[in-house]
């Protein structure tokens, strides 16, 4: 697996998307809680603009000064004992990683909380090389267990009801028993916990390493990274460039923003933070331990216009209020990476070939930009996207072209556009009906296959002002 | 006051009635109105569809049409919300970037123009008739227009308001997406439809035709029977019987 989940088209997978009436409903319920979770949240914090001006500064500062915050992250972490690998590609992230796991002839690797693991298809890796992989987020775990990818960036199962995790369960574990969550949940526990007893290796994500000690922190709510970051020997977590602050301080204000900004918590169940291997002095932690941060297409996005999308925190506030995710479900954005911060972020990382549809997949509502808690201008990268597609990658529909250079004719000479306001009416009338238009030619038809067109008035604007204003003067002059 | 009207062109073309109600509102705070014919498109389609260049030239051709006016006043919060990102698109630029500033900084929609400007929260209109509105996503994420339009409107005599669920969603309009994904734009002004009926409000308000063309649409084309306004048109009312 990549960036991209899937290989049907832009087309077919948001009718895809629309026809999944659970799946909506899901997503629907699922934003509602959130988005009342987060407001609430954000209410009782009482300054909100406040702390998510400072996350972004934090953000801003951290990236401005990112060799310098990765070199003290990497000797932090190499001081106490770990290894640190700077991966330019996926292919190097997974190489570096299936040799950590073959020299330590590890047949089982437990992970946890790590979307830049599916970014660089890092489970495929390893199987072909042959160590069993089993992921042990309960969300991931189903759709591994399906074979499924991620809908979602905080609750990846988000599309599946207990019912059809159910069916999972029994056709691929020969689970026997009901569709409650809790008897869901207890048959998950338990076959996991023998994952964690017998892995070799642990893999896990990163939420924030702190580069002023070199600790590594997973903000999760099941507790099961506790398992994957104190059971097996060898530890490897697995970062995105991006995923770094400072110090301790910073950390604290940007987990206060993710955990309320996500699902409107003010902490969540587990802050977990680990550092390096065992010392000599010390009494618990890994024989082994590797650091890998990824570069896969971070770097090129510094310094340019888009360089705040790498604010983000995977928080998924984008997704949880925008409304475009919730009709068509996070499958649509064929990426790891849903939502408006997807379709930003995705193109940015695979490039514009198989993505170029995703900048149009927004209104520009902003919704998610008013709720990003790091203030990433998330409807105005999409505009910028679009330019792209427009300007440099010359991806854009010929019809289109032809339209906005009619546009820029018509709205850069008024006396064509005082003619045209004249004419509309009379030019749409073949296809009006009282004052109506329900089924229009040419570019209107995307518009009235799903909704009347209000024919043109029978006056224009500046007609009715020019007469008013010669029937001022008759008067003035009578 | 002399105030310079921003027609929009969705209102010149479509909606005449809008520029006048506008007109006559202004006109009874004792502004003195005029209408720059010069004036276009704010240059929106092109913009957010990523044509650059193109929406560069109407832009030109809405600065010059306003250059000599004290203030700019539009029935419209996107539209004006646009003219606010002039100075932003033309960053850097030695002829327009200035008139993009001196243009951003004289211009106001409607509402935000009376309630911030003038001080005007009651404009003793008076309107029977069980009333919804709907926050355009420009008028109040882009613009920044939130309360003005709902003091006003709750100041008018007679009026039976009740809040939009969800209010804050989008309609689905969007410009261009409503064309370019006409599909996901359906469901999102059908759930916008669907809650405008939740309200049993007899007249949907908002501040954008935009947006009020594609719910008043797609209300006609479930066979609603709700009457699609602009705020304009609530606020130079003064009929107790509501609008014809």
């Amino acid at each position: 697996m990549s960036v991209k989940i899937g290989e049907i088209s832009y087309k077919e997978r948001i009718d895809k998307g629309i026809d999944n009436d659970f799946m909506r409903q899901a997503v629907s319920s699922a934003q509602g809680r959130f988005r009342k979770g987060r407001l609430s949240q954000a209410e009782e914090l009482g300054n909100w603009e406040d702390w998510r001006q400072l996350g972004s500064e934090i953000r801003t500062h951290t990236l401005e000064n990112i060799d310098y915050y990765l070199h003290q992250l990497s000797e932090q972490v190499e001081k106490r004992g770990g290894n640190v690998f700077f991966a330019q590609t996926a292919e190097e992230a997974n190489e570096y990683i299936e040799n950590v796991v073959k020299k330590k002839q590890a047949k089982k690797v437990v992970k946890t909380k790590s979307m830049v693991t599916e970014e660089i298809g890092l489970n495929e890796a390893l199987e072909k090389s042959g160590a069993e992989v089993v992921e042990s987020d309960l969300g991931e775990w189903i759709l591994q267990l399906d074979e499924d990818p991620p809908s979602h960036i905080v609750t990846p199962a988000l599309h599946k009801n207990r019912q059809q995790i159910r069916e999972t369960f029994a056709d691929k574990r020969g689970y026997d028993k009901t569709d409650s969550p809790e008897e869901l949940a207890a048959f998950a526990r338990e076959q996991l916990r023998q994952d964690f007893l017998t892995a070799d290796v642990g893999i896990t994500g990163c939420n924030f390493a702190i580069a002023e000690s070199g600790a590594i922190t997973l903000v999760t709510n099941e507790g099961n990274a506790e398992m994957v970051t104190s059971l097996p020997d060898t530890q490897i977590t697995v970062m995105g460039m991006e995923r770094l602050v400072p110090t301790w301080e910073d950390m604290e204000v940007l987990v206060s923003l993710l955990t309320r900004a996500a699902v409107g918590q003010k902490l969540t169940s587990y802050i977990t933070a680990y550092t390096g291997a065992r010392l000599e002095e010390e009494i618990d932690g890994p024989d082994d331990y590797h650091l890998v941060i990824v570069d896969n297409g971070r770097s090129k996005i510094l310094g340019t216009e888009f360089q705040s999308a790498l604010h983000c925190i995977r928080c998924a506030a984008c997704i949880n209020v925008c409304p475009v995710y919730r009709h068509v479900g996070g499958h649509a954005y064929n990426s790891i990476y849903p939502g408006p911060i997807g379709a930003v972020l995705t193109p940015l990382l695979d490039g514009y070939d198989d993505h170029k549809e995703l900048p149009y997949a927004s209104s520009l509502c902003a919704a998610c930009t008013e709720a990003c808690p790091v203030k990433i201008p998330l409807h105005e990268q999409l505009i910028r996207h679009r330019e792209i597609i427009v300007e440099k990658e010359k991806k854009s529909p010929v019809s289109e072209k032809i339209m906005m250079k009619g546009f820029a004719q018509w709205a850069s000479n008024p006396a064509a556009y005082k003619l045209s306001t004249k004419v509309a009416r009379t030019a749409l009338k073949p296809w009006t009906k009282d004052e109506f238009v329900e089924n229009g030619p040419g570019p209107l038809k995307g518009w009235t296959d799903v909704r009347d067109f209000p024919a043109p008035g029978k006056q224009s604007f500046r007609a009715w002002w020019s007469e008013r204003a010669k029937g001022e003067k008759q008067n003035g002059n009578s | 006051m002399k105030v310079s009207l921003f027609i929009t062109c969705v209102s010149d073309i479509v909606f005449a009635d809008v520029g006048k109600h506008t007109v006559e509102i202004l006109e009874r705070v004792g502004c003195e109105v005029d209408f720059p014919a010069a004036q276009t498109c704010c240059g929106q389609p092109a913009y957010n569809s990523g044509y650059l260049q193109e929406a560069k030239k109407s832009m030109k051709q809405m600065i010059k049409a306003f250059k000599n006016s004290e203030y700019v006043v539009g029935p419209s919060g996107s539209c004006v919300g646009m003219l606010k990102e002039y100075p932003h698109i033309f960053k850097g630029d030695p002829d327009w970037e200035q008139p993009a500033i001196d243009l951003a900084n004289k211009s106001y929609e409607i509402t935000q123009f009376l309630v911030d400007v003038l001080g005007v929260t009651d404009l003793g209109s008076t309107f029977k008739g069980r009333v919804t509105y709907h926050p355009s996503c420009h008028m109040t994420r882009v613009l920044g227009v939130k309360d003005a339009p709902q003091k006003l409107l709750q100041s008018v005599k007679g009026i039976d308001f009740v809040e939009l669920p969800v209010k804050e969603d989008c309609c689905g309009f969007g410009g261009t997406f409503s064309i370019k994904n006409p599909e996901i734009s359906r469901e999102m002004v059908k759930e916008k439809s669907q809650h405008v009926s939740e309200t049993k409000a007899e007249y949907l308000v908002g501040g954008d035709m935009g947006c009020l063309m594609n719910i008043g649409g797609r209300m006609r084309r479930e066979g609603k029977d709700v009457k699609v306004v602009h705020i304009t048109e609530i606020l130079n009312t003064h009929r107790e019987g509501g609008i014809a």
